[in-house]
């Protein structure tokens, strides 16, 4: 296994663990007196799952399993790869602390700081396309 | 790859694209209110992601990866048949939402879905078989 889809597949477990972690504090909620951000974890809790494990694991593995694009660059840009493990995995760490932290606090900067993750979240999408795009492709 | 995994895995790919960018655009439109018909892509960003990319994905990779009898894939007609159903579900399911077509498009696109994964089994059952099995 490349060391690519290693660090794919390695971090989308973390966020495995962190999405039922999430879990657990909404389902505490009802019964524990926590802090008023867990209210704002619902739309976090559906994309640590989605976008941290589901997505991540299946970049990962893509990366590692698609056929080969050349003898030059087997698995497409390998910088383009790693883009897409920054852009994606800053992007969502944004969005975890920023969209619940705006559910308790007035800072404007919170709504800029889930622009700009939304943002990179996207690019990190483009940047899977572009690098897997010309992989698909028949024999 | 074979000509209909590449065809489902390159469609997934189009709807990764587009549901991630409406669902940027939702993300960001909490974060700085963009416009109020902003969450009207909220449908279509789960229909894109979860049907468009994920099911697609993994049809197209199941087509190209499960147990083979030699170099065959067996009856492949119902997996084509799946990507059209499923395509065409999806986009009915969509504009529903978007264009306020009647409410009976809406269990009728939903249908399509459910056949589309009902005739992907049935072309993806036999070959879920031993890897060593050459005939049959």
């Amino acid at each position: 296994m490349p060391p690519i889809t290693r660090l794919f597949v390695k971090t989308s477990l973390l966020y495995l663990v962190a999405a039922f972690g999430a879990g657990v504090l909404l389902a505490l909620r009802p019964l524990l007196p926590l802090p008023a951000f867990v209210a704002g974890l619902s739309p976090v809790y559906f994309h640590l799952f989605m976008v941290g494990w589901v997505m991540q694991i299946i970049v990962g593995v893509a990366y590692w399993m698609f056929p080969k694009w050349s003898k030059l660059l087997p698995r497409g840009h390998d910088g383009l790869a790693l883009a897409t493990y920054a852009l994606l995995n800053v992007g969502l760490l944004l969005r975890v602390i920023a969209e619940p932290a705006q559910t308790v606090s007035a800072w404007p900067g919170w709504g800029w700081l889930i622009v700009l993750a939304a943002t990179l979240q996207w690019l990190a999408g483009l940047a899977f396309i572009a690098n897997t795009w010309p992989r698909v492709k028949e024999k | 790859m074979p000509r209909l995994s590449a065809w489902f895995v390159r469609t997934a790919l189009l709807y990764l694209g587009l549901g991630f960018t409406f669902g940027g655009l939702l993300l960001a439109n909490k974060g700085v209110p963009l416009h109020p018909l902003t969450w009207r892509l909220l449908p279509a960003h789960i229909e894109f992601l979860l049907f468009g990319w994920t099911l697609q994905l993994v049809f197209g990779v199941a087509f190209w990866i499960l147990p083979r009898w030699q170099t065959q894939r067996g009856d492949v007609r119902p997996a084509w048949v799946a990507l059209l159903l499923v395509n065409t579900g999806i986009w009915l399911v969509v504009l529903t939402a978007w264009l306020n077509w009647p409410a009976w498009v809406l269990p009728g696109g939903r249908l399509l879905e459910a056949a589309a994964v009902i005739a992907f089994a049935v072309h993806a059952w036999p070959r879920i078989k031993p890897w060593m099995e050459t005939t049959d």
